[in-house]
């Protein structure tokens, strides 16, 4: 469903990106991990075309994301993409910020998209918080309406950014049951970060990033069983220590 | 001082109320089309247009600079000689506002619109909005309540500079009451009045943006 090719990105002289290749399947749950500044961020965002590449090819579904030709809002509309820090919109009500983009994207009417931001809401257990202001709401609480604000668009695809980063530990787990029942529902995912158990528990694969490059593509058990290379090993002797 | 005569305010009031129209409707259009400008040039600013970025940048930077009486002059005297026409005080003056009042809310707007997170525009390009939409729907609502004070003083500034439009002569309310005052010899009257009114309309509407300024910060 997601291909990438060869992507290669750079800041000015500084290599970000360094020759990415992968395969998402549709169904799929993929969890991106490695060191901080490895690129993981950097690679999701590419996927949707939020940041540009300058080598190589991806495509989701068969359109090429840096295609100039490419109506990129079109094609960012069936993708949802949920990020570390929230983003709701802090002048809105948390059912407004989910009818946002069906509105004016989807251009759904202003009742149809309603009742689907409150299906939504009932879903991630927030129902009776629709009419609130995203600043009245918890560090968990707002991450699941910003998952849910990606799933009224019906996205084919969902990318994560390390949507745990940001939370207080106890809130850790209620946005990780909310991304596990995804999973389980089918949904294709792309998850940056760094909790190891969720990717035990959920992903079908890792890729683990080091200095801009896929250093490891394997499946879940055998990344964490047995990882390939040194840098992973190092690495998942560092964040599974305690 | 002895002899301050209020009857001649009473009787001056129809003549002053003209003034106050002419001097609340430049205030208007002043406002309304500086803060139009403004958002254009604001935008301008942030372009990824380098030219337009830097004609934007110079516009700001030039208007800015010069007074805003010279300005009022120019189109007054110099715009009647370009289009072979005059061009009326109050429209040289309106247009001459609108210019000077635009480089000033083009930098309230700006910071406005810096002040608003990345991410913000960053979750609306990737629900599918475009960058216009991300501008109108999520930026702009956020950055106008962020500068609201800043922009209603900035307006009371603009009520207080029409008084300017006395160096062409346009009768607004400073310059009714100038007039009365000569006509009537009563000048200390009369410029006792403007102040009055002058202080009165400005200090209310300074206490209610302090009033709203607690209203958002809470």
């Amino acid at each position: 469903m997601i291909t990438l090719e060869h992507v290669s990105k750079w800041y000015g002289s500084t290599q970000v990106l360094n020759d990415c290749s992968t395969r998402i399947e549709k169904g799929e749950v993929v969890v991106v991990c490695g060191p901080s500044g490895s690129g993981k961020s950097t690679l999701i965002k590419c996927i949707n075309g939020l940041e540009p590449f300058q080598q190589g090819t991806i495509t989701v579904e068969g359109i090429s994301v840096g295609d100039k030709a490419t109506s990129l809002p079109k094609l960012r509309a069936r993708i949802g993409m949920v990020f570390q820090s929230f983003e709701l919109y802090p002048h809105m009500s948390v059912v407004d910020n989910i009818c946002l983009a069906q509105r004016h994207v989807l251009k759904r009417s202003a009742e149809a998209s309603r009742n689907r931001a409150l299906e939504l809401l009932e879903r991630v257990g927030l129902r009776s918080h629709a009419d609130r202001l995203p600043a009245t709401l918890s560090g968990g609480q707002q991450q699941r309406v910003a998952i849910a604000r990606a799933l009224a668009l019906d996205p084919i695809a969902m990318l994560f950014d390390e949507p745990t980063s940001a939370l207080d530990p106890e809130m850790i787990n209620e946005v990780l049951d909310v991304m596990t029942e995804l999973a389980k529902e089918g949904m294709t995912m792309v998850v940056v970060t760094h909790e190891m158990g969720f990717a035990r528990r959920v992903a079908d694969r890792v890729l683990f990033m080091d200095e801009g490059a896929i250093v490891e593509d394997a499946r879940t058990a055998s990344f964490f069983e047995k990882p390939a290379s040194e840098r992973a090993v190092r690495f998942l002797s560092k964040i599974l220590q305690h | 001082m002895g002899n301050f005569d209020f009857g001649v305010i009473v009787r001056a009031l129809p003549l002053l109320w003209e003034g106050m129209q002419v001097t609340l409707l430049l205030t208007l259009f002043g406002i309304v089309g500086g803060i139009a400008l403004g958002i254009v040039l604001a935008i301008m600013r942030g372009s990824r247009f380098l030219p337009l970025r830097l004609f934007a940048g110079f516009y700001v930077d030039l208007l800015r600079s010069l007074p805003l009486v010279l300005l009022i002059f120019w189109f007054y005297f110099l715009v009647p000689i370009a289009v072979g026409h005059p061009v009326g005080g109050f429209y040289a003056a309106v247009v001459g506002f609108i210019l000077f009042e635009g480089a000033y809310f083009c930098e309230i707007i700006r910071s406005g619109i810096e002040g608003v997170r990345r991410g913000q525009v960053m979750a609306g390009l990737a629900s599918g909005l475009t960058q216009t939409q991300c501008m109108r729907l999520i930026v702009l609502p956020q950055a106008f309540r962020a500068m609201l004070p800043v922009m209603l003083m900035q307006s009371i500034n603009v009520f207080k500079s029409t008084s300017l439009v006395y160096v062409i002569g346009l009768r607004d309310f400073l310059t009714a009451a100038d007039l009365i005052g000569g006509r009537d010899n009563r000048l200390t009257e009369m410029y006792v009045l403007v102040a009055v009114v002058f202080f009165v309309i400005c200090w209310a509407a300074s206490q209610a943006v302090n009033l709203l300024q607690r209203r958002i910060a809470s």
